[in-house]
């Protein structure tokens, strides 16, 4: 039989055009590179190219504004959404997101995140939740499973000693601004299409006008977990799913009247 | 009987050799091939080209994007 001819029209995936050719930093089968790429495939569909303001957080994904062809902020610690509040109020016709880790989101910037969420701004949040912090060596975050071991709990999470991990995507669920929150994941190809479904839901959900989205997800830190990429994937899949598990949390739509 | 095949076109400079496209291809043609690229990493190939149908998950899931996957119909 006859070989698939390289050509343009038989081309049915490729890196999105928003995407910039520098080599990404992130290890090898990081999670941040496949939601990067979500969100330059989103915006390229969604004709926001030129009107996308992104937010960059700090941690590994500080570098964002090398590999997506937007314009980008660069916030300090955890205050993303403090940033992307001034953003869209002063620019409410741009699509205005962050980019934040659970260190960033949940852990330092809580107080940023749950108010942004609160005063309803029409934003989005990517909230990339690997239960770990990867950029400064594999310590424990607010979002590390109990028994889990990290450089900071060699003998795992002890909730005597540590307390419990939380879920800051069902506490945001309960405040009125706050209209559609879900979780999701990219381990797996069919995950990967549903997140980007659940981004571009979130994304046009904020250019409407509907309030405050966040988009967790479960991401896998290969080297913060001390696992191979794909062992990595399957040990989220076993451990981190039952703790936090996927699907819309909230999904509500605001009185246009109000 | 109309047949449809595919295949991929991997940017090796930019593939980091971490094989969740591997671990992802439904119908198991993707290896790591024993060659590696500028920076040492193993590079993904086609061990089994003639099994592949051009589904994209391999393309969908690479964190790197550096997969381009073709399709075509042979009738």
């Amino acid at each position: 039989m006859a070989e698939v001819e390289i050509k343009a029209e038989n081309r049915v995936y490729a890196k999105p055009r928003l995407m910039l050719d520098n080599t990404m930093h992130y290890c090898p089968g990081c999670s941040h590179g496949t939601v990067h790429k979500l969100i330059a495939e989103v915006i390229d569909e969604l004709g926001l190219a030129d009107r996308t303001i992104g937010i960059s957080p700090v941690g590994c994904s500080v570098f964002a504004y090398n590999y997506i062809d937007i314009d980008w902020m660069e916030a300090a610690h955890g205050r993303a959404l403090a940033v992307a509040t001034a953003a869209k109020r002063l620019n409410p016709d741009r699509m205005v997101f962050t980019y934040q880790g659970d260190g960033d989101l949940s852990a330092i910037g809580t107080a940023e995140s749950i108010h942004a969420a609160a005063r309803g701004e029409n934003v989005v949040a990517i909230y990339i939740n690997n239960a770990i912090y990867g950029m400064t060596g594999g310590q424990m975050a607010p979002t590390t499973l109990l028994g889990m071991k990290t450089a900071t709990t060699p003998y795992g999470r002890d909730p005597r000693l540590n307390g419990y991990p939380y879920k800051i995507a069902e506490m945001m669920a309960h405040l009125d601004g706050a209209t559609y929150i879900t979780r999701q994941s990219v381990h797996k190809p069919a995950n990967v299409r549903k997140c980007k479904a659940a981004i571009k839901k979130a994304f046009q959900h904020a250019m409407d006008g509907q309030g405050f989205s966040l988009v967790e997800v479960v991401s896998t830190c290969n080297s913060g977990w001390k696992l191979s990429p794909v062992a990595a994937n399957e040990w989220l899949e076993q451990h981190m799913l039952p703790y936090y598990p996927l699907g819309d949390i909230k999904d509500v739509k605001l009185d246009p009247t109000r | 009987m109309a047949k449809i095949k595919g295949t991929i076109v991997v940017d090796s400079e930019r593939c980091k050799g971490c094989g969740v496209c591997v671990a992802s291809c439904p119908c198991d043609v993707l290896a790591l091939s024993s060659e590696v690229n500028g920076k040492g990493y193993p590079v993904v190939r086609m061990a089994r080209p003639d099994a592949c149908t051009g589904c994209a998950s391999c393309g969908v899931i690479c964190p790197d994007s550096c997969i381009t996957v073709y399709r075509q119909k042979f009738e």
